[in-house]
C-alpha cells in the first residue's frame, strides 16, 4: 500500500479497532498488509488526532502496551466509509460470475451467493449496481466431464482420465489425485497430483475425453503443493528454450493466445514474438499452422524441423494432384 | 502523503463528522490543527486540495450556501459517510471470501481489497478459507483495462487507437463504451462508435496505446435492455454454414481430430479415412497444416488450398 492510501486506511483501521478492542498487533498487522512498525506508526499518528480543541480529552486514546490494542474517544469515526464504487463493483461483479457458474452449485450456496449480492447492493447504492452489470465475465458451457470430477473432490477418490492434450495431439491415460478446482478467465481445470507426471497438474475439463471414478482413496502426496494460478494457469519455465518468430498482422494472434516474453513491433503491423516452451513439438506445430504469417527466426533447429516437416506433407499433396 | 498532511486530513474528517451546523473555512481554520501557521492564500489554497483529495477518496463533503451568509459552510453528514449496518451469515462470508480473491490485476484486486477491509472493519466477518476446493481467477492483463473500467464507470467516451485483425492497420476510434466482457480470456469492449453511428464490439488486445477519456463523464446512455454478452458472441458465430470434410489420417495419428470426427474408416495402405464437419475453411486449415504429414486434406478444395498455402508458407 502506498503512503497515498494511508488515510483510507486509518479510517478503516480505526473502526477495525474499535470492533475488535483486544486485537493484537500482529494479527491487525496481518489484516491491513502491514508490518508490525508501520501498524505502530499508524497507531501513532491516530494518538494525535481528534476533536477540534486538541486538549487531551478531546483526542483519540489508544494503547498497545503488552501487545493488544485498546482504543477509545474515537466515537466520530467509529463506522468505516462508505464502499466506494469501484470497490463495491469490484465485488459485485466478482459475484455475479460466480453466480454463472456451473461448478458452483457443486461446492457452494446458491441461495447464500444470492443473499450476500443483495445486502451488498444494498450497501454499496445505485452506481456500483449499474456499474457491476456492464462488466461481465463469460463462462464456459459446463464440460461433461464435471459431474464425474466433483464427485471425485467430495469422496476424495482417484480419478482415471483420458485426457486430450492438443499441443502433442495425443490422448493420454492419467491417473490423478484430485485437489480442487481452478477457475481461471472463464475455463474450469482440475488441480491434482498426476501420477504419471508425478507432479501437481492442471487438467482442461473440457480437454477430459473420459472420467472413471477409481475405487482407490485419493492419496496426494503430503508435500504436494498447490499451484499459484495468481500469474495466469500457462506459465513456461525459464529454463525452457527461447524461440523468436516473426509474424505478419494475420499471425498476431499468437501474442493474444499465449505468454510471450517480448513483443516487438516491427512496423506494418508486423510484430518479432519471443516465447517459451518445452515441446519442440509444439512449436512446430504452431510455425507449421502460422503458415505464410509466421516465420521461425531462432533457433535454427527448429526453423529446419519445421521446413521438413512441410515439405514432406507439401509432398503428399502434389503426389495426389499429380 | 506526508505524515503532517495525513494527520490535518484525518482532523478535518473527525471535525467536519462531528459539528452539526455546517462551519465556515474560517472556523475550519482554527478548529483544524495544520491550518493556522500559513497566510490567507496558503491557506485556501490548501483547504481547496484537502477537500478535492477527501472527494477522491469518497468522503463526502456537503458545502452549505446559506443567503444570509456570505461564506459557505462545510460538513460531513454521517448518513452519507458512513458504510451502511450489514451483517453476514457464515455462509455468505464464504462466498464473499471467494469473490474478493477473484481479480489478478492491481486496479481491481487492490479495489476488492480495499471493500473487504472496510466491511471487516464495520464488523462483518469475512471469510477467505472456506471453500478451500474452489479457486476462481480472472486476469485483466490488457493495460487498456483500467482506463477502461474507468470510462465505463463514469458514462464517459473514450479515443484509442486500433488495429484490425486482418490488415494490421491502425485506425483511431471514438468510442461510447457500453461495457466491457471476458470471454475465454479474452475482455471485449462493447459500446456506440461514434464514427460508424452503430454498436461495436472491440478487441482489448488490439488497442495500440492509450485509451484517452474525452467530453464529460456522464453522457453515455448505456441503451436498456443491451446484452452486452449477446454483441460480443455475435462475432463468433457471424456463422458461415457447417460443412463436411473428407480427410486421410496416417494410421495410429492425430487422436485429437479422430475424437471429433463423424466417422473414421480404416484404409489399406495405413492410412485412415476420416469425415470431419467444418464452418470456416482457414480454422480447419490452420489446424490440419499443424498436425503435419500426418493427415491431408481430400475435400473440399477451398480446405485443401489454404493448407497448402500454409505449407508452402512455412517453407519459405
Amino acid at each position: 500500500m502506498s503512503t497515498a492510501d494511508r488515510l483510507p486506511r486509518l479510517l478503516a483501521l480505526v473502526p477495525y479497532l474499535m470492533s475488535h478492542q483486544g486485537a493484537t498487533v500482529p494479527e491487525v498487522a496481518k489484516i491491513f498488509g502491514l508490518s508490525e512498525k508501520q501498524l505502530i506508526d499508524d497507531l501513532q499518528l491516530v494518538w494525535m488526532c481528534g476533536l477540534p480543541g486538541h486538549t487531551p480529552g478531546d483526542l483519540i486514546d489508544v494503547s498497545w502496551d503488552g501487545g493488544e490494542i485498546l482504543i477509545d474517544n474515537a466515537e466520530t469515526i467509529a463506522r468505516p466509509l462508505r464502499l466506494a464504487t469501484d470497490e463495491a463493483s469490484a465485488l459485485l461483479v466478482a459475484l455475479r460470475m460466480l453466480q454463472e457458474f456451473p461448478e458452483f452449485a457443486e461446492v457452494g450456496d446458491r441461495d447464500a451467493l444470492a443473499r450476500v449480492i443483495a445486502k451488498l447492493e444494498r450497501a454499496a447504492g445505485e452506481g456500483a449496481a449499474a456499474v457491476s452489470s456492464q462488466v461481465a465475465v463469460e463462462m464456459d458451457a459446463a464440460p461433461g466431464a464435471l459431474a464425474a470430477v466433483n464427485e471425485g473432490l467430495r469422496t476424495r477418490r482417484r480419478l482415471s482420465l483420458t485426457y486430450y492434450v492438443p499441443g502433442r495431439d495425443e490422448v493420454t491415460p492419467r491417473d490423478v489425485d484430485p485437489m480442487r478446482l481452478v477457475v481461471a478467465d472463464g475455463r474450469s481445470y482440475l488441480e491434482g497430483w498426476c501420477y504419471r507426471a508425478e507432479a501437481v497438474r492442471l487438467f482442461r475439463l473440457d480437454r477430459m475425453l473420459d472420467v472413471r471414478i477409481l475405487d482407490v482413496a485419493a492419496e496426494p502426496p503430503e508435500d504436494a503443493e498447490p499451484l499459484d494460478v495468481a500469474q495466469g494457469v500457462f506459465r513456461p519455465s525459464p529454463t525452457d528454450e527461447l524461440v523468436e518468430l516473426e509474424v505478419t498482422p494475420a499471425g498476431r494472434w499468437v501474442t493474444e493466445y499465449y505468454p510471450c516474453e517480448e513483443v516487438v513491433e516491427l512496423g506494418d503491423g508486423r510484430m518479432r514474438v519471443s516465447l517459451r516452451a518445452r515441446d519442440q513439438g509444439w512449436l512446430v506445430r504452431l510455425a507449421l499452422r502460422l503458415g505464410d504469417t509466421g516465420r521461425v527466426v531462432s533457433p535454427p533447429s527448429l526453423a529446419g524441423a519445421v521446413r521438413e516437416q512441410a515439405s514432406e506433407a507439401l509432398a503428399r499433396y502434389e503426389e495426389c494432384t499429380g | 502523503m506526508s505524515r503532517r498532511k495525513t494527520e490535518r486530513l484525518l482532523n478535518l474528517v473527525i471535525c467536519l463528522l462531528s459539528t452539526r451546523r455546517p462551519l465556515s473555512a474560517e472556523q475550519i481554520r482554527h478548529a483544524v490543527p495544520g491550518y493556522d501557521r500559513d497566510g490567507d492564500e496558503a491557506f485556501q489554497r490548501m483547504f481547496e486540495r484537502d477537500k478535492n483529495e477527501l472527494r477522491e477518496i469518497g468522503v463526502p463533503i456537503e458545502v452549505h450556501k446559506d443567503p444570509w451568509e456570505d461564506e459557505p459552510g462545510y460538513r460531513i453528514v454521517r448518513q452519507s459517510y458512513e458504510l451502511p449496518e450489514i451483517t453476514l451469515e457464515a455462509d455468505e462470508a464464504a462466498v464473499l471470501g471467494l469473490a474478493a480473491q477473484v481479480w489478478q490485476r492491481a486496479s481491481l484486486a487492490e479495489a476488492a481489497g480495499g471493500a473487504l477491509l472496510k466491511l471487516r472493519a464495520g464488523g462483518v466477518e469475512t471469510d477467505e478459507s472456506a471453500i478451500g476446493a474452489l479457486e476462481l481467477r480472472v486476469d485483466t492483463r490488457d493495460p487498456s483495462f483500467p482506463a477502461l473500467w474507468e470510462a465505463v464507470r463514469d458514462r464517459r467516451a473514450v479515443r484509442f487507437d486500433y488495429r484490425t485483425a486482418g490488415s494490421g492497420t491502425v485506425r483511431t476510434r471514438t468510442l461510447e463504451p457500453w461495457g466491457v466482457v471476458s470471454r475465454r480470456g479474452r475482455w471485449y469492449v462493447v459500446g456506440h462508435d461514434r464514427d460508424r453511428g452503430e454498436s461495436r464490439v472491440f478487441r482489448l488486445s488490439r488497442i495500440a496505446g492509450p485509451v484517452s477519456p474525452i467530453g464529460r463523464p456522464g453522457v453515455v446512455e448505456v441503451p436498456e435492455a443491451v446484452d452486452l454478452r449477446a454483441l460480443v458472441g455475435y462475432r463468433d458465430d457471424l456463422a458461415l454454414p457447417e460443412r463436411p470434410a473428407l480427410l486421410r489420417v496416417r494410421a495410429g495419428t492425430c487422436e485429437g481430430l479422430r475424437q471429433l470426427a463423424q466417422a473414421v474408416r480404416p484404409g489399406a495402405d495405413g492410412w485412415d479415412e476420416v469425415e470431419l464437419v467444418f464452418a470456416d475453411p482457414e480454422r480447419l486449415a490452420g489446424w490440419i497444416a499443424s498436425l503435419g504429414a500426418d493427415v491431408e486434406v481430400v475435400e473440399p478444395s477451398d480446405a485443401r488450398d489454404s493448407v497448402i498455402r500454409r505449407l508452402k508458407g512455412a517453407l519459405a
